[in-house]
């Protein structure tokens, strides 16, 4: 396949997902990415020393096409501590980019890579210990589009779920380290969507209309748990199981996404409500936070939900 | 931008600010001992006999190696070749505006920006040397109260703790902690530092198929060549020291030295 142009690719913080990919023949693609060690809370009062590509849990989202050859930059801001690479899902080659990008603190690694397979793909730190860095936030998505394109939708959004071990209990206040022996038993004190409690929720809700199809790009850092991924009050109509590029099922209410691994999920929204995105896994989201919020506007159709019609005695 | 004059000025200032840290200069013994390796390929022995030597009880400051640059201007920022130190050489220090009293807490903070080059010839140039990665490792098992930390000692709790705390520029003065068994300070919790053989994990087999780093400490195998599971702490330390070069130059990367005992008899 012909390598026609060069362009950067833009690259987005979640929610946001970058636009669809308009041209139709494969060019050179420019990634920067950053890593940044950042503190920031994961609750209110409880701070976190997040590791992660781009400044943000997860790690920024990029798009990008079926036969592009990808330019990867990968830079370690000197402040950090520590030596980060990339294993991205989406490359054929050993360690998916991983020894090619080890990189110490101040330093920048390049590689490139054919994008051969479309689909969706999580990239995360493969530095020794994979687990901490994983577990530290260090994970995001990667979309190679297929060559004939996606089909066009109304809206997109980009939701990653990840757990965080922390030494205090949850809800503990103050700074709180990694706990590895949490980690290593699996036992989270967090779970949750983009990286923070209430990260999707109140004005960060997604917005979207009533009559609208939406497409979520899911991913599942980790670096432990599997998700049950669900949307309470909706159904949907398309799934791409495990983020492959051709949606193989219709009509699902839950759909697993393993660690490392993603899933595609559309759907028309029909009528206005409050839809909750949690871990059907259910005890982690109402103890651990695995809860997002879709609030849909427009107008109420009687015949698809009604609504509390009556409320009546009962006295069997 | 330094000049040799700044250097002059400075350096007269640190003698007299670093005399009041008792701990400057100050050298303990290690006896003779093994060390287990945590990292290690399958051909490797599984412990090292480690000859007594002498450790430096703290990394060298910034105040030390202003000293050091007085008297080797070769080794200043201006001076020094591209290949003995990249372009973020000696960036804490130059950063400051040498001509004006440095702070105190400046000249006790452990010099970081430092090339492998520049250490490894700070040492020589006292008699001493770089350490090697198992005389390091062995001196920096030691907890507070023994020589060699158990699986669920604090310390590694300690360590780990400090990846989870964003650096703070300047670095704490050295000699702020708890000395350890040995009485040495700050081989934890401070900075990284570098050794001889920093990148031994990366070359010590001739086949990087066979046992190298790319099938030991990434993802799939990571767990084959440990030793102890737990020892995390550890991990992040071979891991960093493999992804440097001899002339990297990194915001929390600093060094101390070691020395050999006397042929015969003596002191040092």
């Amino acid at each position: 396949m012909e390598i026609r142009g060069e362009e950067t690719a833009l690259l987005t913080d979640a929610p946001v997902v970058p636009p669809p990919i308009a041209r139709k023949h494969a060019t050179k693609v420019i990634v920067h990415l950053e890593v940044r060690e950042v503190m920031k809370e994961i609750t209110d009062g409880v701070q976190y020393m997040f590791w992660t590509f781009g400044g943000s849990v997860p790690g920024k989202f990029i798009r990008i096409r079926e036969g592009d050859m990808v330019e990867f930059h990968l830079k370690n801001h000197p402040d950090n501590k520590l030596a980060h690479n990339i294993d991205l899902h989406a490359v054929s080659g050993q360690g998916g980019g991983a020894a090619a990008t080890f990189t110490a603190p101040g330093h920048e690694s390049i590689f490139s890579f054919r994008a051969i397979n479309p689909g969706l793909f999580v990239y995360h730190c493969a530095s020794a210990p994979v687990g901490m860095h994983i577990a530290n936030g260090m994970y995001g998505l990667i979309l190679v589009e297929p060559l004939e394109g996606l089909p066009k939708v109304d809206k997109e959004f980009y939701v990653m779920q990840g757990e965080f071990y922390t030494s205090g209990k949850y809800g503990q206040k103050g700074l709180q380290p990694f706990s590895q022996d949490k980690a290593i038993e699996e036992n989270a004190d967090y779970v949750v969507f983009n990286g923070a409690v209430n990260a999707l929720t109140g004005d960060k809700s997604l917005q979207v209309n009533v009559g609208e199809t939406v497409r979520l790009y899911l991913g599942n850092g980790g670096p432990n748990l599997v998700s049950s991924f669900h949307v309470i009050g909706e159904i949907f109509d398309l799934v791409y199981t495990e983020g492959g590029n051709r949606p193989n099922q219709t009509n699902v209410q839950t759909t697993l996404i393993p660690a490392g691994g993603s899933s595609v999920v559309e759907f028309k929204v029909d009528v206005p409500a409050t839809y909750i995105l949690v871990d059907h896994s259910i005890f982690r989201t109402f103890n651990k936070e695995a809860l997002g919020m879709l609030k849909a506007e427009g107008k109420e159709d009687k015949t698809v939900y009604s609504g509390r019609l009556e409320d009546k005695l009962y006295t069997p | 931008m330094l000049n040799h004059y700044s250097f002059v000025f400075v350096t007269t200032l640190i003698l007299n600010l670093s005399a009041e840290n008792s701990n400057t200069g100050k050298m303990v013994y290690l006896p003779n001992g093994v060390y287990h390796p945590f990292f290690k390929n399958s051909d490797d022995f599984d412990s090292i006999r480690l000859q007594a030597f002498y450790m430096d009880v703290l990394p060298v400051t910034n105040g030390d190696f202003l000293d050091f640059l007085k008297k080797h201007p070769r080794w200043q920022k201006n001076s020094v070749k591209p290949i003995f130190a990249d372009s973020l050489y000696l960036k804490a220090l130059s950063s400051h505006n040498l001509s004006e009293q440095p702070e105190k807490e400046l000249i006790q903070s452990p010099l970081t920006y430092v090339s492998w080059f520049a250490s490894k010839d700070y040492c020589e140039c006292q008699g001493k040397r770089l350490p090697t990665t198992a005389e390091w490792e062995y001196a920096a098992q030691a907890g507070e109260s023994e020589p060699v930390s158990s699986e669920n000692s604090p310390l590694f709790r300690r360590i780990l703790f400090w990846y989870s705390q964003p650096t703070v520029f300047p670095l704490p003065k050295t000699g702020s902690a708890p000395p350890n068994y040995w009485g040495i300070h700050d081989l934890h919790g401070l900075i990284f530092e570098w050794v001889a053989d920093f990148n031994s994990a990366l070359f010590s087999n001739d086949s990087r198929t066979k046992g190298g780093l790319e099938s030991s400490l990434f993802c799939g195998s990571g767990n084959v060549s440990v030793t102890d599971l737990k020892n995390y702490a550890a991990y992040i330390r071979y891991a960093f020291r493999s992804s440097l070069k001899a002339s990297y130059s990194i915001s929390n990367l600093g060094f101390r030295c070691v020395k050999d005992l006397p042929l015969q008899g003596g002191k040092i």
